[in-house]
């Protein structure tokens, strides 16, 4: 229900409720003064009627006493009446038509008063008759309550007309009034329905409205001012973090622009001397071999190797950086074949090493297929290298889900490492090992440690000398 | 097959040196035009400059060609033979030092025959030039040359 209907309703049935109250009051009160007043009229008609009839009554004189209770004709509520001797026969009698009930003998009691009651509808008077002092007689008169009944009814359609007329007033003032109440409550709900639609903060309720009202519309109009205030920081502070963002991605764009040009022309320029060294070394040696001592070949040679040693280097280098900015695309990679192959390259290098390598079937994981074999590939290669001065070796590639968290690992039995190094295990150019004894230029583990995580996963390692290392990671 | 000429474009004197003892080391004797850069190359190629008195319906066996020249580089030299009708079914390998993805992409894109990288280490790259060597001189056959144009 509308809160204009019910607020009609209510002034209504307050209105109802006062007025059903206040007439129900008067009502009572008329039914009881009305009563009463049609009962001394009726007693002070018998006194007059008794005081008329003593003579009559001492002169036994009948006719006269009937003629003065004839006079009641004038009084139509009368149905009949009576005179009575002193020891209450009945002396005269006057009688409306089809009336009946007069009592056949009064019952005069000592020191009887006027009493008066009420039988068939009807009321009943029973006056004692006293002249000089003395009873002369009893006097009863019967008359019908039509009058009162009808004055009661006229009272009750008047009650019900008031109350009619009270409820349509009543109807009118308050719709005029709850226009006065509703419409500031109306124009707050519309208030609020723009904002909730057109997240329009700015709109603000009207203040015109009453006291309570007013608290209302004042809170619900602070509220929109913090809302439009911490709206408009919020935009602030985001357009500020776009900026700073935008500033970001520029300085990152050509962070990486000069990265690139960098690398490409580490690949070009750095390379091409390299070569020539190489080159003309080489042309040294088999244009004047013959003339230099084992010494100066010795030399040539050590140049030569150096000269490699740089181009490995180079490349891992760039391999590092290409692995950091290349593009990445998650897809689900068979890891468990990947290590196969890498495995079977692997065989082919060296065919003699007698390694057992344990592949467990279906690992999978959700990375950049490129990159993933890039890690596995310097993974299990290191596992081979590393194994190499063993007769024989066992290498495993597994996974393991110790909290719920898959966990991939290589496991070898070689050279391991001393723990207390693994923080610099991986860091570019470092290295556990000197190059004579396991080559490498120290850019592996750095360049699997940035695919894992470029991948949001994490590297470990866990190892013994001699007992070989583990290595784990998560994608 | 030894009258068919090498057109050996690259700018690095030591380079030009290694490339031309790779050759003589795998006995291919052909004779190299060498271009020190890409105008040269094109000068050679289109019959102009130094080169205008040369026969144009002689066109080289195969272009090696390197990426990074000065005043006009590789992939424009290679861009103007593919679109010259003369010239656009010639064997360009393109013989460089970088190995970056962009610049392999580039080459294919704009119609190289072949991308080899030249290795640090000398004897690799004499392997590379004697698998070449036999390659685009002696094994593959080259279309006609255009006369049209």
């Amino acid at each position: 229900m509308s809160l204009a209907g019910k607020l009609t309703r209510m002034n209504l049935l307050v209105t109802a409720t006062g007025l059903l109250l206040a007439c129900a009051g008067f009502v009572a009160y008329d039914f009881v003064t009305i009563r009463q007043g049609l009962v001394n009229n009726l007693s002070i008609q018998a006194q007059v009627l008794g005081s008329s009839s003593v003579s009559a009554i001492l002169f036994n004189d009948r006719a006269s006493a009937e003629h003065t209770l004839a006079a009641l004709v004038a009084a139509p509520n009368v149905v009949s009446a009576c005179v009575y001797t002193p020891d209450g026969r009945p002396f005269a009698r006057y009688r409306r038509e089809k009336a009946a009930g007069i009592p056949d003998q009064a019952h005069p009691q000592p020191g009887d008063v006027a009493r008066h009651w009420f039988e068939h509808g009807n009321v009943l008077v029973l006056d004692p008759i006293v002249f000089q002092g003395n009873p002369a007689g009893f006097i009863f008169i019967e008359s019908e309550l039509n009058a009162f009944w009808a004055q009661i009814q006229k009272y009750l359609v008047i009650s019900v007309l008031v109350l009619l007329g009270a409820l349509l007033v009543a109807g009118l003032v308050s719709a005029s009034f709850r226009g006065a109440v509703l419409f500031p409550i109306q124009a707050l709900a519309e208030v609020a329905r723009e904002v909730s639609e057109k997240r329009n903060y700015s709109v603000r309720a009207g203040s015109d409205t009453p006291a309570e009202l007013k608290v209302l519309v004042e809170a619900f109009n602070e509220m929109l001012a913090q809302i439009e205030l911490r709206d408009r920081e919020l935009r602030e502070a985001r357009d500020e973090l776009e900026r700073r963002v935008e500033l970001r991605t520029a300085e990152l764009a050509a962070a990486n622009k000069e990265l690139e040009s960098f690398s490409y022309s580490v690949s070009h320029d750095l390379r091409a001397p390299l070569r020539s060294i190489d080159g003309f070394s080489l042309a040294v040696l088999q244009d004047y071999g013959e003339r230099l001592d084992a010494e100066a070949r010795g030399y040539f040679e050590r140049i030569r190797a150096a000269t490699r040693r740089m181009g490995m280097l180079i490349d891992d280098m760039l391999n590092l950086a290409r692995v950091a900015r290349a593009e990445m695309r998650r897809e689900r990679v068979n890891l468990t074949a990947m290590a196969q192959a890498i495995v079977a390259d692997l065989r082919k290098t060296d065919g003699s090493r007698k390694v057992d390598c344990i592949i467990e079937e279906n690992i999978v994981a959700d990375g950049d297929a490129h990159l993933l074999r890039v890690a596995l590939d310097n993974l299990l290669g290191n596992a081979w290298k590393y194994t190499s001065k063993h007769p024989t070796a066992r290498i495993e590639f597994g996974q393991a889900q110790p909290n719920g968290h898959r966990v991939y690992f290589v496991k070898d039995d070689g050279a391991g490492f001393d723990p207390a190094y693994a923080a610099k295990l991986f860091g570019a150019f470092q290295r556990l090992h000197g190059s004579s004894d396991f080559p490498g230029t120290g850019v592996g583990l750095a360049t699997v440690q940035r695919i894992v995580q470029r991948h949001g996963g994490r590297i470990w390692a866990e190892a013994a000398v001699e007992k070989g290392a583990t290595f784990y990671f998560t994608v | 097959m030894t009258d068919q000429v090498i057109l050996l474009v690259e700018d690095n004197p030591d380079d030009q040196a290694l490339t031309l003892r790779a050759l003589k080391k795998n006995q291919i004797m052909n004779q190299v035009v060498v271009a020190q850069d890409g105008v040269e190359a094109l000068e050679y190629l289109f019959c102009t400059g130094p080169h205008a008195g040369r026969n144009p319906d002689e066109m080289p066996q195969v272009i090696l060609l390197d990426l990074k020249l000065p005043r006009v580089d590789g992939f424009e030299v290679l861009r103007c033979i593919r679109e010259n009708a003369r010239t656009r079914f010639l064997p360009v390998v393109i013989l460089t030092t970088s190995n970056e993805e962009q610049d392999r992409v580039k080459g294919y894109g704009l119609g190289a025959n072949s991308y080899v990288r030249k290795p640090v280490e000398f004897t690799e790259f004499i392997q590379a030039v004697k698998q070449l060597g036999l390659y685009w001189l002696l094994l593959n056959q080259n279309a006609p040359i255009s006369r049209s144009a």
